[in-house]
């Protein structure tokens, strides 16, 4: 029972995460309709321009909150530079091309990304010592004392994910910025006429998407402090899969897809086999697609002529 | 000119949060220490050469270029007549590289690589040039074919010609049950999900200690015998060696010769394959398939029997190159099919052109061997390979190489 209560409250701290990324691929795949392979390439790069900040502010003195504060702000506005800049360089000349093109060059950019990053900053694990220690204990149990903690690192995170996560929520449903993606989701063209500036409109999608990779990016740097060229890759592939297991398009899917994702991750690694928990997400992938491919909160997608 | 001032220096204010702290800073964490030092030369060089490359963006703009451009190698390339020429030269050579004088065990051992790739290229081309499908798992299927004639010949004992049927046996089964449901979804949910496979695959051959030897590998592979009649494996019961049935002095590059010579009937064979597919009903059924998937459903194409057929035949092509390799390394581990494999194979279709066979040779040549050539190159190979990506679907979709248009189509008279 402890032990469950521990397993689920890790589960949600990683479902956090992987619902931070799952929401830009949901994102950008709401507004584009293309799966944007390279996303979690963007979630590494924000991971480490974390830990760089964490190592240039750690050694001031600083107090610790106005140290992540002020990280966790520089990591998204850079994040989202390479997230626009991604999107410029890489997809917009492809625009109106079949949907395969795009998504070639998804990885194309996701292959760069990776081995720039390995090539600029070697290929070992970087790793942090834990900047925030010590947590609530929730309950004991009486046979062998195992304590069930909840840490502030993670309530942190829990918090930090809830406010960001209500602030671009609030800015996609209820500003004309919202307004502008859901038409540029339905008929891009049809949205030019209107007014609309569907370019603008797919670069902030796409900067909104990279913050919230940097907002993960960085959370996982005080949760788990260990970062290294390749973590984009596996990380994408969980959030890609969150994202379709909540119905890709929809922001409240995505959330959910990731939370699930994240509690199957742990409770599967804990009672069956560490080994394969990788392996987890991806037979989740398999058999969402196989048996509903829409996922819990997406509109089924139509073959049209 | 205001304007490109104005550009430019939005460029600059972008280009400069980018790369000022990526290239600027680098990060070292040695015994759990972290330290971070500065490179701000790199830093300032790349966001120099970010500025001259908009810059020479926005003056192209303003002076468009003449239309002719690429005219000679347009005709080079879209010349049907000219490319058989250079494909027939190409299997000569081919035929004779290893009893030229200047060839040594390295440039040998570098072709027989590139041939594995040229095959399994062609028999990716398939999928992605032929169906339209991107297949993004092909690894999966080397490493199958890889792993299940090593296996067999570890543990088991079977010889190469022996494995080589259930080789094939075991991908034909493997592509009918991954690919039977895999192949209805939708192209780009396809895509992730071969990758997804492609990785349960190679996860399952690091866990799967008992019967995979686990991330070590399996060691120890013997080579294949001339077809049962000689052998190259030091002190194997029965056979002759190889040298001694001939009657010729003993020399190592035998060996390698008799290797390179096996993967060139293979590749060749799948080269004849691909031509065969090509012609017949099949291929205009794929090539139907890829232009218009509802259209030649409609026409009474059976679409999920003919993407299955493909997929298959992808499958045993893929498995039966990973047998090779096995057997030319004499050695293989997981990590030589990790998502890179994959990617790689599919950079090679997709610099030659997606379906091009001459295409496939030369990309594979370059992609291949010029890194294993030029170790120096190889730091920078996959960085090149995601630019090359990148650049080909923004400029030349339908690759370098080739200019494949479907073989049948209906052109309507407008009047």
């Amino acid at each position: 029972m402890e032990y469950l209560l521990q397993q689920l409250i890790n589960g949600v701290t990683l479902g956090a995460i992987y619902g931070l990324i799952a929401l830009g691929y949901t994102m950008v795949y709401g507004v584009l309709g293309m799966i944007n392979f390279a996303h979690g390439e963007i979630y590494m790069i924000g991971a480490f321009l974390s830990l760089m900040g964490f190592a240039l502010l750690g050694a001031l003195g600083l107090p610790v909150a106005v140290v992540i504060l002020l990280v966790l702000l520089a990591a998204m506005i850079i994040t989202g530079a390479w997230g626009w800049s991604l999107e410029r360089l890489a997809y917009r000349p492809l625009r109106g091309s079949p949907r395969l093109v795009p998504l070639i060059s998804a990885i194309g950019m996701s292959i760069f990304l990776q081995n720039l990053v390995q090539l600029l900053q070697g290929a070992r694990v970087k790793t942090m010592p834990p900047m925030i220690n010590g947590g609530v204990e929730v309950m004991q149990r009486a046979s062998d004392g195992f304590t069930v903690t909840i840490s502030y690192t993670q309530i942190l995170l829990w918090v930090v994910t809830v406010v960001l996560v209500s602030i671009f929520a609030y800015l996609i449903q209820n500003t004309s910025l919202g307004r502008a993606q859901r038409a540029v989701s339905q008929d891009a063209v049809m949205a030019e006429y209107l007014g609309i500036n569907s370019n603008r409109t797919i670069s902030i999608t796409f900067i909104i998407a990279a913050m919230l990779a940097a907002v993960a990016g960085c959370m996982v740097m005080l949760y788990y402090g260990v970062v290294d060229f390749y973590i984009g890759f596996l990380a994408g592939m969980k959030a890609f899969t969150a994202a379709v297991l909540g119905g890709i398009g929809s922001l409240p899917g995505a959330l959910l897809g990731g939370l699930l994702i994240g509690l199957i991750e742990s409770l599967w690694s804990a009672y069956f086999s560490i080994e394969y928990k990788d392996v987890v997400a991806f037979i989740v992938l398999f058999l969402v697609l196989l048996i509903k491919p829409s996922g819990f909160f997406g509109r089924p997608s139509v073959e049209k002529v | 000119m205001n304007r490109m001032l104005r550009e430019l220096g939005l460029t600059a204010m972008i280009a400069a949060v980018v790369i000022v702290p990526m290239f600027g800073l680098h990060l070292d964490s040695e015994n759990g220490f972290l330290e971070i030092s500065t490179n701000w030369f790199q830093a300032l060089t790349f966001l120099a050469a970010a500025l001259a490359l908009r810059a020479t963006v926005l003056l192209s703009h303003k002076f468009p270029r003449p239309k002719i451009k690429h005219q000679a190698f347009r005709v080079f390339v879209d010349n049907p007549e000219w490319s058989v020429w250079a494909g027939r030269v190409m299997i000569v050579i081919a035929i004779a590289l290893p009893f030229l004088p200047f060839v040594d065990r390295r440039l040998l051992d570098v072709a027989t690589l590139i041939l594995t790739y040229v095959a399994m290229g062609w028999g990716l081309s398939i999928m992605v040039g032929m169906v339209g499908l991107l297949d993004l798992g092909y690894a999966a299927f080397y490493a199958i074919g890889a792993y299940a004639f090593s296996l067999l010949a570890v543990d088991y004992g079977w010889s190469f010609w022996a494995a080589l049927p259930v080789v094939i046996a075991v991908c034909c089964l493997g592509a009918l049950i991954v690919g039977g449901p895999i192949l209805r979804l939708r192209g780009d949910y396809f895509a992730i999900v071969t990758l997804g496979f492609a990785e349960i695959v190679r996860l399952t051959l690091i866990n799967w200690q008992s019967l995979t030897h686990g991330p070590d590998g399996v060691t120890g592979i013997p080579r294949p015998s001339v077809f049962g009649m000689a052998t190259f494996n030091m002190g194997e019961e029965g056979l002759p060696q190889f040298s001694d049935w001939l009657g010729i002095g003993h020399d190592p590059m035998q060996r390698l010769i008799f290797m390179y010579l096996l993967l060139l009937g293979f590749a060749l064979l799948v080269m004849l394959l691909i031509g065969w597919l090509r012609r017949s009903t099949f291929g205009l059924a794929f090539e139907a398939i890829r232009e218009d998937e509802i259209a030649a459903q409609a026409m009474g194409i059976n679409r999920p029997v003919m993407k299955l057929f493909a997929y298959v035949m992808a499958a045993i092509i893929a498995g039966i190159a990973g047998a090779f390799f096995a057997a030319r390394q004499g050695f293989v581990s997981p990590e030589s099919f990790n998502p890179m494999e994959s990617f790689i194979i599919l950079s090679i279709v997709v610099l030659g052109g997606m379906g091009s066979r001459l295409g496939v040779v030369i990309a594979a040549m370059v992609l291949i061997g010029l890194p294993e050539l030029f170790r120096e190159f190889a730091q920078y190979r996959m960085l090149a390979f995601g630019l090359a990506l990148v650049l080909i679907m923004i400029w030349r979709p339908q690759g370098l190489l080739a200019h494949r248009r479907p073989t049948q189509t209906l052109t309507v008279d407008k009047d």
